[in-house]
């Protein structure tokens, strides 16, 4: 069989990644074997980290700010806000620096790039299964009885955030590599996406403050991704009396939802699309 | 010659590289704005209209001194690097020994990093279950690979890594200074071992600053000065060509 020429370091983008699913597999696992080498609790830093971040919400703003009077079940409320935007700041945080961490190996042997980025996606992914099933049993002790239509809309949610995060992990990993200010663009980020999003507070009061221009809030996908959790996770552990405290977003899911996975869709485009660019002189820029 | 197939083709490569002068955003806008912009960056040219068909089974040395854009036409034809004008194309699976090691992570095992670095070097994992007893066997780390390749002695990494390299089993095998690996009797296996690819008629590309090395594994060698190919012959020839070159600018 005669192979044909090809021309070398060609990119076919993110199809690439998955044609390599067994080095995308090693290198999960290696971070993952990695990132908690020589500590005492290991993976268990994964539950202890994010439930510390709770407490401290939870005893500011919830007691000290009461507001566990105005939302019953707040610290459910809280928590499914706080696991999903952990998700975010891991894969963003991470997949924007993948690059240039990487650079050892990108300058010497090629690789599709997106390998990085996608690779912290599915770490990130297994840190947040732990976080996850705190909720759930949390859930469950305040009496969670979530609909099929619930479950469907939480996986759809944290796909939402999965795309979005990788999308602008494409975006600013690959920035990186020319400025390293984009670092510091996505920490920024990162500290404001917890206030920019339903986390701490409830949807109503920025409804109250906006006016006509609440939408405008809802086109942020985490934002929708958040309510989504709430409506997921929340609000099937409320009594019948309770739903009136606050009220689901109008058209979360008929149109919010499919509004939200269409902008992170895009963002993947474009982020997908400037990496592609770029890539090509990864190697000699790092 | 002309019956056997291409296995690497360049045609009228050329790279340039940009050294920038800034890796901050504030910067180079503050140049850019203060007309500046010639500081931000100076351009060299690494190669230029190179031109260059290897055809399979052929064992080729590229010669020349520091500088002279060797690596560089290494990294354009294993696609680490794209050309800013001109082709690079090559037939099946490329692998080099460039840099070896640069896939192995310090806190894995060696057992792990023989999977990780054999799949970075595009084997699957069939092929490394295969060939893991080879590997293990030919890099003599023994008990050790449980260990993690932190505690490894610098040999020791390096025989590992070249072991995992040379079992990749690609159709164009890249090397670049092959000495550098282990004490003598490894480099005699390691030379062994090349030479036994090139029996089995794979293309072996070899970059080296020593000389009577490449003359020895090398049929061709192809001699390159300020990123152009200023001669193309039998190896003992262009080895000659290049120390007449360097005794002249002594």
């Amino acid at each position: 069989m005669i192979l044909p020429l090809s021309t070398p370091g060609e990119g076919g983008g993110l199809q690439d990644v998955f044609r390599q699913w067994f080095l995308l597999r090693l290198l999960v696992r290696k971070e993952i074997k990695v990132r908690y080498r020589g500590s005492v609790l290991g993976l268990l830093w994964s539950y202890v980290k994010p439930l510390m971040q709770f407490l401290v919400y939870f005893v500011a703003l919830g007691i000290f700010l009461n507001l566990q009077s105005s939302t019953p079940n707040y610290a459910i409320y809280l928590f499914s806000g706080i696991v999903l935007v952990n998700f975010f700041v891991e894969v963003l945080g991470n997949s924007t620096r993948s690059i240039v961490d990487n650079r050892d190996l990108i300058r010497k042997i090629y690789l599709p790039r997106e390998l990085f980025p996608v690779a912290t996606l599915l770490v990130s992914a297994i840190h947040f299964l732990p976080q996850v099933l705190v909720l759930v049993g949390a859930s469950l002790i305040a009496g969670w009885t979530p609909s099929i239509l619930q479950l469907g809309a939480v996986v759809l949610g944290f796909i939402i955030v999965g795309v979005l995060a990788t999308g602008l992990g494409l975006l600013f990993g690959a920035a990186n590599v020319y400025f390293r200010d984009s670092e510091n663009i996505v920490d920024m980020i990162l500290m404001i996406v917890t206030w920019a999003s339903p986390v701490l507070y409830v949807w109503t009061m920025v409804e109250r403050a906006l006016g006509p221009y609440f939408f405008f809030y809802q086109l942020n996908p985490m934002t929708v991704a958040v309510e989504i959790f709430h409506w997921g996770f929340w609000y099937p552990t409320l009594k019948a009396d309770q739903f009136a405290a606050v009220p689901v977003v109008q058209g979360l899911v008929s149109v919010w939802t499919p509004v939200a996975l269409g902008v992170s869709l895009l963002i993947l485009f474009v982020g997908q699309l400037v990496f592609r660019r770029l890539s090509i002189r990864f190697a000699q820029e790092l | 010659m002309q019956d056997r197939l291409l296995a690497i083709t360049c045609k009228d490569v050329r790279k340039k590289f940009v050294l920038r002068h800034t890796r901050s955003l504030k910067e180079a806008l503050v140049w850019l704005v203060r007309g500046r912009k010639g500081d931000m960056w100076k351009v060299f040219n690494a190669l230029r209209n190179v031109s260059l068909d290897v055809y399979q089974g052929e064992t080729v040395a590229l010669l020349g001194l520091n500088g002279s854009g060797k690596s560089t036409l290494l990294k354009l034809i294993s696609g680490v690097l794209q050309p800013d004008g001109g082709t690079v194309q090559t037939r099946g699976r490329v692998a080099g020994l460039i840099e070896v090691g640069a896939g192995f992570h310090h806190d894995l095992s060696g057992r792990d990093n023989v999977y990780l670095n054999g799949a970075i070097l595009g084997m699957s994992e069939k092929q490394i279950d295969e060939k893991f007893d080879s590997i293990v066997e030919f890099s003599e780390i023994g008990d050790f690979i449980d260990t993690e390749v932190k505690f490894y002695s610098s040999g020791m990494y390096l025989r590992l890594a070249f072991s995992i390299a040379v079992h990749t089993d690609p159709e164009v095998f890249l090397i670049d200074e092959i000495l550098a690996v282990g004490d003598e009797p490894f480099q005699r296996k390691c030379i062994a071992k090349i030479k036994e690819l090139s029996g089995k008629g794979k293309t072996l590309f070899v970059v080296s600053h020593d000389l009577d090395l490449v003359s020895t594994v090398c049929e061709r060698g192809v001699l390159l000065e300020h990123g152009e190919i200023v001669m193309d012959g039998e190896v003992h020839d262009v080895v000659a060509e290049l120390r007449a070159r360097s005794a002249k600018q002594l």
